[in-house]
């Protein structure tokens, strides 16, 4: 813990993305007032005692928005992130431990994958069931498969040619058993520095499709869906675009140093490059 | 090097084959009856009937994948049922936008991104390094569509440089239409700019290290001419390949800017195609995104493997 603390980026970053992950489950229980609460006589306040950031095109309380916005941006981010280990991590465990026609297999697949952005399978998806937070969530878990899946077989071929492994085979153990309780544990730090960085990129690609129509829709709120919102009256009421927008930016500077900081506290060797989603 | 460029194209053409077929499937094959879904439910069966008959669905499934593949090959991608227009000539149409709109973020992207990269890794440890590497881990986390709105507030409404959004075809005024990406290529270029400054400084801090920028320093070179002439030419090589994996992305990322900016592109077409439902033409829209992604990633590799002859040696990663 003590190492984990010596690291400045990693106690800022985990302290920001915290902060805001408590706000969003904050928002289970309790806002300020109700989102759904619209009140026309109300709205465009700027920041008042009562409304702290004011209030947006419909009276709704700024502060309140934001809270669950936040709350859905994560949860997207999150489910995405679950999505792409549950079904990366397996697949890149098996390309390491198979090898073979089973490794092409998965580097093809994962190639095959990284031909669809999230932009395209959100379109794909909306076209045929419509809009909804849920397109958000499939299309970027489906991007984050092949990054899981090339980080697991990365981490695991590094660690499959150490003598443990050998001697765990010399036990008799079958691909699968060497797969899951040799190679997993010693990547899980591997998937957590990625994990980290996916969920700042997954709630960068939420803003995007929401922002489109492609994700969250009303009455749900995301810190996408507030920008699409603000977009009409942000030249004249620019703080209802600035909030949301802030609100993301500190979010994802917050997982991204909380990321790096990680990895160098995991491995300073580890220098990993990322790309945008959508 | 035959060898390595024919793999490549063959990987290429199976990839597309392989996405036309999951689109296929996707759109055409699931949702009971196209036609239906399309019309509504008030629809009239014979008016259903007539655009089964239009869109071939009378024929059995196998065959109108073929069909279409048959047709794209040769540039026809289908009848848009809404427009009442070739979709192809709808897509080609829009493609003045949004091509244009890629190359010019790419271009900015690299004209920012790389001399920052370098320079920071040349005053590494010092101040600007720091200064340099903050602003990139800001300008990540900045959404670029945002980013627009912000550029549209301060250089279209308060300082009245630029236009706010709309576009000037190009067979117009150039010069109009030009001004009109002005905005929209920064505001998706800033992001990825500061990835690349990232990566660069990453690469050219490894190579840094290695031993052929001692030979040439033992030759005489002095650092800054040994890291130009020798260390920049091997770093390009990590972010060649970060480069076309951005402009796969920006590809799609134009998408999403557009909007803010009410340019006449690829993203606005597919955004009416969704809401009235023209699955032709956002089958179509889409095999053209993929393409632009695939088509990308091909050139990365093929240029990867020239530049770097032990690449095209073991080609299977």
């Amino acid at each position: 813990m003590r190492r984990l603390l010596a690291h400045p980026s990693l106690v800022v970053g985990m302290g920001i993305s915290v902060l805001f992950a408590l706000l969003a489950m904050v928002s289970l229980v309790w806002t300020p007032f109700p989102i759904a609460d619209i009140d026309i006589g109300r709205r465009f306040l700027g920041m008042t005692a009562e409304h702290w950031l004011g209030t947006d095109n419909l009276g709704r309380d700024m502060v309140s928005l934001l809270m669950a916005g936040t709350l859905t941006s994560f949860v997207v981010a999150a489910v995405a992130v679950a999505i792409g280990v549950g079904v990366g991590v397996p697949l890149g465990l098996a390309a390491a431990a198979w090898g073979g026609p089973v490794e092409w297999l998965v580097l093809r697949l994962s190639d095959f994958i990284f031909a669809f952005p999230a932009v395209v399978v959100a379109i794909l998806i909306t076209a045929l069931i419509g809009p909804g937070a849920i397109n958000a969530i499939i299309a970027i878990g489906i991007f984050n498969i092949p990054v899981f899946a090339r980080v697991a077989r990365g981490g695991a071929l590094s660690i499959a040619t150490l003598d443990f492994v050998a001697a765990g085979r010399l036990a008799g153990l079958g691909n699968a058993a060497i797969a899951y309780r040799h190679l997993l544990p010693n990547i899980l730090s591997l998937i957590i520095v990625q994990g980290t960085i996916q969920m700042s990129l997954g709630i960068l690609a939420e803003a995007g499709l929401s922002y489109i129509g492609l994700g969250t829709q009303p009455p749900e709120t995301s810190l996408g869906l507030m920008l699409k919102d603000a977009q009409s009256v942000f030249l004249i009421h620019p703080w209802l675009g600035l909030a949301p927008g802030l609100a993301i930016v500190l979010i994802v500077i917050g997982l991204n140093l909380a990321g790096d900081g990680l990895r160098d506290a995991v491995d300073p060797r580890l220098r990993q490059v990322q790309t945008n989603v959508a | 090097m035959i060898l390595f460029i024919l793999r490549r194209l063959l990987g290429f053409a199976a990839t597309l084959l392989v996405a036309a077929l999951v689109i296929f499937v996707l759109l055409d094959l699931l949702p009971g009856d196209p036609a239906q879904f399309m019309l509504g439910l008030n629809a009239t069966p014979e008016s259903v009937a007539r655009l089964r008959m239009q869109m071939g669905l009378d024929v059995p499934a196998p065959q109108r994948f073929l069909g279409w593949i048959w047709g794209m090959l040769g540039g026809d991608f289908g009848m848009s049922y809404t427009q009442r227009a070739p979709v192809g000539e709808l897509i080609w149409g829009r493609l003045g936008v949004t091509v244009p709109l890629s190359l010019l973020a790419m271009g900015v992207s690299m004209a920012v991104g790389l001399p920052l990269g370098i320079l920071a890794a040349r005053r590494r440890g010092k101040a600007l390094d720091t200064t340099i590497m903050i602003v990139a881990q800001t300008g990540i986390a900045v959404p670029g569509f945002w980013l627009g709105m912000l550029l549209v507030l301060a250089f279209a409404v308060n300082l009245r440089w630029l236009p706010p959004g709309g576009f000037t075809p190009w067979d117009e005024d150039a010069g109009a239409a030009l001004r009109g990406l002005i905005l929209p290529s920064l505001a998706l270029a800033l992001p990825q700019a500061s990835i690349l400054a990232r990566v660069m400084r990453t690469a050219l801090v490894d190579v840094t290290g290695q031993d052929f920028i001692r030979t040439a320093r033992a030759k005489g070179l002095t650092m800054g001419e040994a890291v130009w002439r020798h260390g920049v030419r091997n770093a390009l090589l990590p972010v060649l390949t970060i480069l076309g994996l951005q402009f796969a992305f920006l590809i799609a990322g134009t998408i999403i800017v557009e909007n803010v900016f009410y340019l006449p592109g690829l993203g606005r077409l597919i955004n009416t195609a969704i809401s009235e439902r023209d699955l032709i033409l956002v089958r179509g829209a889409t095999m053209i995104l993929i393409i632009a992604v695939t088509l990308t990633m091909l050139l990365t590799d093929l240029a990867y493997g020239l530049v770097d002859p032990r690449l095209r040696e073991g080609a299977s990663s």
